[in-house]
């Protein structure tokens, strides 16, 4: 048994796969606290999306990905901008074409017969494919992020809280918008190469909705977050390396069950307490004397 | 005496058209004035004007600087992470750079203004688990670390328990007796017959000048309509209004 769960550490591929989780899941739980309580997880989605055809031909050209990524936000931001103030497209149409055919995009370049052979792992992810140099670059976005995050916290603290005065107290609502796109682009480009386009979001959302079910402060919640996303990138590996399936959707699908697991069980403790509840104060109405008296002795 | 905040002919709304038009009046250091009128009668959009959040569509406003803003409780996130304190010090923002914590002097100040609304002990606790008036309480504090020389208060009495609303009423009292300014928008007639002056707005100044004089009947149903009442009591015949209904 220790050796099982020993041997797959022995492995360069495994060590380095499990240093981008970390990562990930690091910087993922804590932006991902802040894209739960500004309710952006679609909008989260959406930008992974979009960004999809910066990555490719970032990929194509030779280019950092980060920069493709820069450019992939600009573009379906400037796309969105100028669809959604048409009156007859509307912002919500807008957002879906958009994002649709830039995705769409990105897929027909991918996936193209003179493409080289590999651009689809930006769509599904390589976790076992995980180079030194993507995990320096990998930890070079992450100091950024998470630097980001605590300059920028009292800023996101005050607009998320009451955006429609947020101004009035001094916090600046555009600023925060613009980072929290930039950073989230970032943190897209390191969970890319590990999960792919298609799979990242699962750790920028899964481990901070599993912990906000359990923390109600922000610092726990984000810890208990990064706990979780490490774990769960524990289990995955050894998941993908004993059953030898996908090593991002291993990762993916245990993020997303553990969050079904603890949504379900504080579900049942609530119903539990519910009960328990009622009952004792159903004990408590009978065993009291009644307005007539109830003692016989 | 220099007036604290002073606004001549002030048009302000959503858009190009106003929701509140004419408005003409002077806030005196130390003096209470209640802003009264139906929902929906522009009182809200006077303060948001009053804070730049709206556009001045015609008129001048003179402020003497910066206000302290308590907005609509109910208007807060309960399941928001944030505690007494990190929302008192919300007030200290516009002071330092956006990327800048909050040193030791803002701290104590929203400690102090924390203490002052009855929650010294209580700054640690999560905004949301706190009960309706000592949230409002909270945000009242947030307003006391802006330390404008103007308070706006937007219905600071709607919803609240009684030993809050004894604390608010007391606190109003000792925030003019320092020589500030207080603006408060409410409901309640029989309170604001006792501060200094009342406004009374429908989407326009219905009037402006010292209780005695303003709260009459004529007035009172010009600015609230058909959600006036007559209320027996031991003087005689008193008027009042119908309960505000919340969508």
């Amino acid at each position: 048994m220790a050796h099982a769960l020993a041997d797959p550490w022995t492995q360069g591929f495994v060590q380095r796969a499990f240093l981008e989780l970390a990562l990930l899941g690091i910087v993922g739980s804590a932006l991902g606290c802040w894209v739960l309580f500004y309710e952006l997880s679609y909008g989260a989605e959406s930008l992974a999306h979009s960004l999809f055809p910066g990555l490719v031909l970032a990929a194509l050209a030779g280019i950092p990905l980060v920069l493709g990524a820069a450019g992939g936000v600009l573009v379906a931001a400037a796309a969105i901008a100028v669809f959604g103030r048409t009156p007859e497209i509307g912002r919500d149409t807008a957002i879906a074409v958009v994002i649709t055919t830039l995705f769409g995009l990105g897929v027909l370049l991918a996936l193209a017969p003179a493409s080289p052979p590999g651009l689809n792992e930006l769509l599904f992810g390589d976790l076992l494919g995980v180079s030194g140099t993507d995990l320096a670059i990998a930890a070079g976005l992450s100091v950024i992020v998470l630097t980001s995050l605590v300059l920028l916290h009292r800023q996101l603290l005050a607009v998320g809280f009451d955006r429609a005065n947020a101004v009035t107290f001094g916090a600046r609502p555009v600023l925060v918008d613009l980072a929290l796109l930039g950073l989230l682009a970032a943190a897209i480009v390191i969970g890319v190469q590990g999960l792919g386009n298609l799979l990242v979001l699962a750790v920028l959302v899964g481990p901070a909705a599993t912990a906000r079910v359990v923390a109600s402060r922000l610092l726990p919640m984000m810890c208990l977050a990064a706990v979780i996303a490490i774990t769960c990138g524990a289990g995955g590996l050894y998941l993908s390396y004993y059953a030898e399936t996908a090593g991002g959707a291993s990762v993916a699908g245990i993020t997303l069950a553990v969050y079904l697991g603890v949504r379900l069980g504080a579900a049942a403790q609530a119903s539990v307490a519910r009960r328990f509840l009622a009952n004792s104060r159903k004990r408590a109405r009978s065993s009291s004397p009644g307005p007539s008296g109830g003692s016989l002795a | 005496m220099t007036a604290l905040l002073s606004v001549r002919g002030l048009a302000s709304g959503y858009g190009s058209v106003p929701v509140l038009d004419g408005l003409s009046f002077e806030l005196d250091p130390g003096e209470r004035i209640g802003v009264l009128g139906p929902n929906g009668g522009g009182k809200t959009t006077l303060f948001k004007a009053l804070l730049g959040i709206l556009p001045l569509l015609a008129g001048q406003i003179d402020s003497a600087g910066r206000f302290g803003y308590v907005p609509q409780t109910e208007r807060s996130r309960l399941d928001y992470p944030v505690s007494a304190l990190d929302v008192a010090l919300m007030g200290a923002l516009s002071r330092i750079a956006w990327w800048q914590p909050p040193g030791r002097t803002e701290r104590r100040n929203a400690q102090t203004a924390l203490t002052r609304v009855g929650l010294g002990d209580q700054s640690d606790e999560q905004f949301g688990e706190l009960s309706g008036g000592q949230r409002q309480r909270v945000l009242v504090a947030r307003a006391l670390v802006q330390d404008g020389p103007v308070l706006l208060l937007d219905e600071p009495f709607t919803g609240v328990d009684q030993p809050s609303a004894e604390l608010l009423d007391r606190l109003l009292d000792g925030l003019a007796a320092e020589g500030r300014g207080v603006l408060i928008a409410t409901h309640d007639l029989e309170q604001a017959r006792r501060w200094d002056r009342v406004l009374c707005l429908n989407r326009r100044q219905i009037a402006f000048g010292p209780p005695e004089q303003v709260l009459t009947r004529a007035v009172l149903e010009e600015t609230y309509g058909g959600e006036i009442v007559t209320l027996p009591s031991g003087s005689g015949e008193q008027v009042g209004i119908l309960p505000p209904h919340h969508h």
